[in-house]
């Protein structure tokens, strides 16, 4: 089980704890945190799932793959820690992860 | 207390009542599937799921706990026979009369069967839920004969995944064209080769006259030859589940009739997903779609329109399919299109074909090639130099010419 923290693009935060395995994506949507849509289910198809993960923490949650860095190239809000959170596998590693939501999804 | 009884829990009906919570309601919710699952992910049977990728867990949207945690009564295994519309209750199968407040139909689609002689024998198999797939999933052995009738993208997807598992593959399509009905030439053209590549025989121009075997089929029967088969998988479409809001008067005509706020003939009984015959402004007609997106796009502007925040729908329909190693994802639809501007080269396997209608961009095929399907989803109903688009080293965005 690992913590993971959600900031909202308002500032509000929520803080949950996760089984190991899932994704943070899986971990949002089965809490129902608002900002993550996830329109695909998980498949890196869509880019509804964006977050900007804490800087701190980039080192260790790593930079997008191919096909993610393709979905989100377009993406107006895209930043230098912009992650699809489909694609981020939650471990002990990540224990204690922030992640910031962005005000829209595309 | 308020109740909303969601009928269908597919990917529709559960984001329905994900998304009433999510946005506050309280009301009471009663979720209505007729199959023994929570809602999962449909398009993974025919990908993934298929080829033993994916894990059984995963192919479910929420964690087993969800609709506990979250105040959802799950009804599974159960049916809603009819509605009376007139005073607001429900009917189960099992005789059990609900009342509602608000009641939303998702119910879905079936597939299209196929009537012909032997088509009740074992072997044959549909592709639409999560028991079809288990068991098309322990026959579909290396060596064994699949003959799959209609080369649509279930169709397809399916070849994908058996060919690749070492399964003999004939698909039978009716038209002269695999896709005819979802894409344009080209793209037919390339998803032939592609078949082809792996050893998938297609026989096009050919209509199934009937099935052979005496308890498990052995063979199909097409007018001028027969295919040995050890086992069968239609895919020739499928159909809206509209009977129940036929009966209780619900207008419809190809699917559920909605307006822009996904209400139906009456004003508290929503419709949404695949059943739903709704208005799209961004196309500038109606029509039903058959796909994920749209699904849960829909679902989120009833629960909108349920807690009264008065959401419209106006999205760009878009879909995938995966087939062997390649990702295509579409955006609109090519049909709209009356002009064609490939992007990128074919044989490397990596390239897109937009489609313009007076200059403005209608539909875009993108396979993997993820960035002009994003560049579609975004910039859908703009106007394009259609020379310029045609040189990759153009970034798509310097190609608008209504800026």
């Amino acid at each position: 089980m690992s913590k993971i923290t959600f900031i909202q693009h308002d500032g509000e935060e929520q803080t949950l704890i996760v089984e190991n395995g899932l994704s943070v994506m899986n971990a949002a949507v089965d809490n129902l945190i608002p900002g993550i849509d996830a329109d695909c289910g998980g498949e890196c198809n869509c880019a509804t799932c964006h977050v900007y993960v804490d800087e701190a923490w980039m080192p260790k949650v790593g930079q997008p793959g191919k096909t993610e860095e393709a979905i989100m190239s377009l993406n107006p809000d895209r930043r230098s820690n912009s992650r699809l959170s489909c694609q981020i596998k939650v471990s002990d590693e990540l224990d204690g992860l922030i992640v910031r939501l962005p005000e829209f999804q595309f | 207390m308020n109740r909303i009884i969601i009928v269908g829990a597919g990917q529709a009906g559960g984001q329905v009542a994900a998304s009433l919570r999510q946005q506050g309601c309280k009301d009471e919710i009663l979720l209505f599937g007729d199959e023994p699952y929570p809602p999962y992910q449909r398009p993974l049977l025919s990908k993934q799921y298929l080829s033993s990728e994916e894990e059984r867990d995963r192919i479910f949207l929420r964690a087993d706990t969800f609709y506990q945690d979250h105040n959802i009564s799950l009804r599974l295994n159960d049916r809603i026979k009819t509605i009376d519309a007139a005073v607001n209750t429900v009917t189960t199968a099992s005789g059990e009369v609900i009342g509602y407040l608000n009641l939303v139909l998702t119910t879905g689609s079936r597939p299209r069967t196929l009537q012909v002689p032997g088509s009740d024998l074992k072997g044959i198999h549909y592709l639409r839920t999560l028991d079809d797939a288990n068991a098309i999933k322990s026959e579909m052995l290396p060596g064994k004969k699949l003959v799959i009738i209609g080369g649509g993208y279930i169709g397809l997807e399916v070849a994908s995944v058996a060919a690749a598992a070492g399964v003999s593959v004939v698909v039978v399509e009716t038209e002269e064209r695999i896709l005819k009905r979802v894409t344009t030439e080209a793209m037919s053209r390339f998803y032939h080769q592609l078949h082809s590549e792996r050893g998938v025989e297609i026989c096009l121009n050919t209509t199934v006259s009937g099935f052979t075997g005496s308890e498990s089929v052995a063979g199909v029967l097409c007018a001028d030859k027969r295919l040995d088969a050890d086992m069968v998988i239609v895919g020739i479409g499928i159909m809206p589940n509209i009977e129940l809001a036929k009966n209780a008067g619900i207008v419809c005509d190809n699917g559920i009739i909605t307006n822009e706020f996904s209400q139906t003939s009456f004003a508290n009984i929503y419709a949404a997903g695949d059943c739903a015959n709704h208005p799209n402004p961004l196309l500038g007609r109606r029509l039903r779609l058959e796909s994920v997106p749209n699904a849960m796009e829909q679902a989120k502007v009833v629960a909108a329109n349920i807690v009264g925040k008065g959401k419209s729908y106006a999205a760009v329909p878009w879909f995938w399919s995966d087939q062997y190693e390649h990702k295509l994802q579409m955006v609109g639809f090519s049909a709209d299109g009356e002009q064609q501007v490939l992007r990128g080269d074919l044989l490397t396997r990596q390239f897109a074909i937009f489609y313009l209608h007076s200059g403005r961009l209608v539909a875009v095929d993108a396979v993997n090639s993820p960035v002009d399907f994003m560049a579609g989803r975004q910039l859908y109903g703009r106007r394009f130099d259609p020379g310029r688009l045609a040189d990759q080293k153009n970034a798509i965005k310097d190609c608008l010419t209504d800026e």
